[in-house]
């Protein structure tokens, strides 16, 4: 064996946006992909391995989709470090494939001829074959091969067609190949000029306009863009999303809940040392457990973005909202991470990815967790059922309904006002340019959807479940440690320190409204709001608050807890950072501890003022 | 002040309502379009995009609120911008569609 054979071949795809570029790389890869960032950047870098037909190894790394190489986003300077082999810590790829969508060349080709400048080998994967087939579209391959210099391989990554020859191509080119010399820089708007002349002249030339050109897009768009008809199908789509999320979601939640009681339950039996027994199950278990609560909502946000995303619509919804995010100083895009938002935050947060403006990004992650997450829900739904009466108010609406609508409503306006103040106060500058390609519309492939569904939910799980885990733990710890005196009559978590923080915090929350016990609840409930629910019941005794101890503990709010003081909690988890996971994903996705801090302060200033505000109105009220 | 167009007969793309035709007879950021960017960058950036000497383009659709942003058809592709970034390119429309 020669050390050719055994070294691998490093494959990188460059492309611009909705070229298919994704699905190639599935095509390419199938399952055997990992997700990792690249080091001190929070841009994903994508790589996959697959075997050549000659059994050399080929490591394939999908870069972000780009229309130059001159860089304006941290993931388009990713790719032009990567293509350039200037990435710290990264090899330079042995062979570049530019995919290309053959119904829209003219950009790509201007991409390609930058491409040629840099010296390394490529291929061009001419992309969306079936579709220029289907439209007529003639394109001389040889001799457009031959006017950019490349091997030209059409493709249809989503039949897998075409794949195993452009990967013999690029085998081969990258062998017989040396890198040549990098002569590119960057170039300034009379080079690009001159580029879109070539690649109109090459266009001209080697490719034949459709017989048969796509009309479905534009009719389409006449209705999904109209600008009424558009918005009120739009609201139509994220209400459907909603629906779905909180009616499918729930049997599946239920049955991971029941999962994770059963499992605490054998865990109890088994282990018998006390203190082990209570870091897995009261720590571990019941904490993952309490997150992973949220996954079939998750799993239910992503599949849809994703529908949306290959479908061609993402692009049409940002358009439509653009103005209306716009006055609160956020980019179209933004309205991706907060409907991902009212599932929960982490992912929300995570997905603020799609925009490529940094400030209009950290706009968006500031303001995510002011929505509504699901983690909320048992906390409201406990307060309310227990202290606002269920009766119908103006004729038909249900007046615990109207103050569940009505703390939604609070969270989004407040975060579309905290974004209209945080645009004022950090970035006085004027906005970044709104500008983006419409992909013509497609319907999405089942098998496409369901590969990049499992990966992005193989990276929630990875990322969230790597900041949550230690977090559980510690507070287990802060709820569990010092044990209670001999003898002592009260809740253990009274005498331990998350208690003694609890007490000690007191005074402070006394003017909000707070008596020992919502007090004492904030302490684990920093670990997942929902987790104040079960630390009441623990507080007041009253056992499992899924089960029957559920409505023992409400009694026990509804006769101890005055109206303003339960007003005043629910305020409060409207703004309260009460979620240290979400503290951890914003630093992770910001880079360092400046954001999560402004975030926690900001939004717990927020909740004191307005728990503040709602208890001494409500006193005054009477309802104290 | 603001910035006119070199040619009398040209207009700004950010003047055309859906309908309207025409081809880009120059593409010239200015201070009244750039916005958070330099001039030179939002040039490059357009040009990127194909928004370059010679495209045809098509408006096509328009927000409801302000009648922004736009979405053009240019050349093969659609493109969705704001107004303000519309402004730094200028057309000669059909004198149908105009
Ligand atoms: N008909 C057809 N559709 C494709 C092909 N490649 C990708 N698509 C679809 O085009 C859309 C965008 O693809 P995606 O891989 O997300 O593009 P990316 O933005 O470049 O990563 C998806 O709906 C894909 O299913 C192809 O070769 N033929």
């Amino acid at each position: 064996m020669t050390e050719a054979v055994l070294s691998p071949t490093r494959m990188a795809l460059v492309g611009n946006p909705n070229t298919g570029k994704t699905a190639l790389f599935n095509a390419l890869t199938g399952s055997r992909q990992k997700v990792a960032n690249y080091a001190g950047v929070t841009v994903e870098r994508k790589e996959g391995t697959l075997t050549a037909p000659s059994g050399r190894t080929i490591n394939v790394l999908d870069l972000p989709g780009t229309y130059s190489l001159r860089a304006r986003s941290p993931d388009e300077a990713v790719t032009r470090d990567a293509v350039l082999g200037r990435l710290a810590g990264e090899t330079p790829p042995d062979v570049i494939v530019c995919v290309a969508d053959a119904t829209n060349l003219r950009l790509v080709l201007r991409l390609a001829l930058e491409l040629k400048q840099v010296g390394r080998p490529f291929v061009l994967a001419l992309n969306m074959y079936d579709i220029a087939q289907r439209q007529g579209l003639r394109i001389d391959v040889e001799g457009l091969s031959k006017a950019i210099g490349a091997p030209i391989v059409a493709t249809v990554a989503t039949r897998k067609r075409g794949v195993d020859d452009l990967v013999a191509q690029a085998e081969a080119l990258a062998l017989s190949t040396p890198p040549g010399e990098n002569t590119w820089r960057e170039p300034d708007a009379e080079e690009i000029r001159a580029a879109h002349a070539q690649s109109q002249r090459i266009m001209k030339a080697f490719v034949r306009p459709p017989e048969r050109p796509d009309t479905v897009t534009a009719k389409v768009d006449a209705l999904l863009l109209h600008p009424v008809a558009g918005l009120v199908i739009l609201s139509t789509i994220m209400f459907v999303i909603f629906q779905a999320v909180f009616s499918w979601a729930t049997p599946l939640a239920d049955g991971i809940d029941a999962g994770f009681a059963l499992l605490g339950e054998l865990v109890g039996q088994v282990v018998t040392h006390d203190l082990l027994r209570s870091l897995l199950v009261d720590g571990l278990i019941a904490g993952v457990g309490s997150v992973l609560v949220f996954l079939p909502q998750i799993i239910i946000v992503f599949f849809f973005i994703l529908l949306l995303e290959d479908s061609g619509y993402m692009a049409r919804a940002a358009f439509l909202l653009d103005r209306l995010m716009g006055v609160a100083g956020l980019h179209g895009r933004a309205f991706i991470p907060l409907l991902s938002s009212h599932a929960c935050a982490i992912p929300g947060i995570m997905s603020a990815r799609v925009i490529d403006q940094k400030h209009d990004r950290l706009t968006t992650i500031l303001i995510a967790p002011l929505m509504t997450c699901s983690a909320r829900l048992p906390v409201y739904t406990l307060i309310i059922s227990a202290l606002i009466p269920s009766r119908t108010v103006a004729g038909f609406v249900n007046l615990q309904g109207l103050v569940m609508f009505g703390l939604y409503a609070t969270g989004l306006v407040s975060g579309l006002i905290v974004a209209f103040v945080i645009r004022r106060v950090f970035w006085r500058s004027a906005s970044e340019p709104f500008m983006m390609e419409m992909p013509t519309y497609k319907a999405p492939e089942a098998r496409n959807v369901l590969l990049n569904l499992w990966q992005r939910v193989a990276i929630f799980m990875s990322r969230a479940g790597r900041i949550i885990m230690p977090l559980m733990v510690l507070v287990w710890a802060l709820a569990t440690f010092p044990y209670p005196p001999e003898g002592a009559t009260g809740p253990a978590i009274d005498y331990s320190l998350a208690g003694m923080m609890g007490h000690a915090i007191e005074p402070l929350l006394r003017p909000i409204g707070f008596n020992w016990e919502m007090s004492i609840a904030l302490i684990p409930g920093m670990a997942a709001r929902e987790v104040a629910v079960a630390t009441l019941g623990t507080i007041y005794s009253v056992g499992d608050v899924d089960g029957a101890g559920g409505a023992v503990l409400q009694q026990i709010v509804a006769s101890q807890w005055s109206l303003a003081s339960g007003l005043a909690f629910l305020a409060w988890y409207v703004f309260a950072p009460q979620c240290v996971a979400t503290l951890g994903v914003v630093k992770r996705e910001t880079n360092g501890w400046l954001w999560p801090g402004v975030m926690f302060v900001y939004m717990f200033a927020l909740a004191y003022g307005a728990a503040f505000v709602v208890y001494r109105t409500a006193v005054a009220l009477g309802w104290g | 002040m603001t910035h006119t167009q070199s040619d009398p007969s040209a207009r700004f793309l950010s003047e055309g309502a859906p309908g309207a035709r025409g081809v880009i007879v120059r593409v010239h950021p200015h201070d009244d379009a750039r916005g958070a960017l330099t001039v030179e960058e939002l040039e490059r950036r357009l040009l990127e995009l194909g928004f370059v000497e010679g495209a045809q383009v098509e408006v096509l659709h328009e927000g409801l609120f302000g009648r922004d942003p736009m979405a053009v058809k240019l050349d093969d592709m659609r493109v969705a911008l704001r107004r303000r970034e519309a402004r730094a390119v200028e057309v000669k429309y059909d004198e149908a569609g105009a």
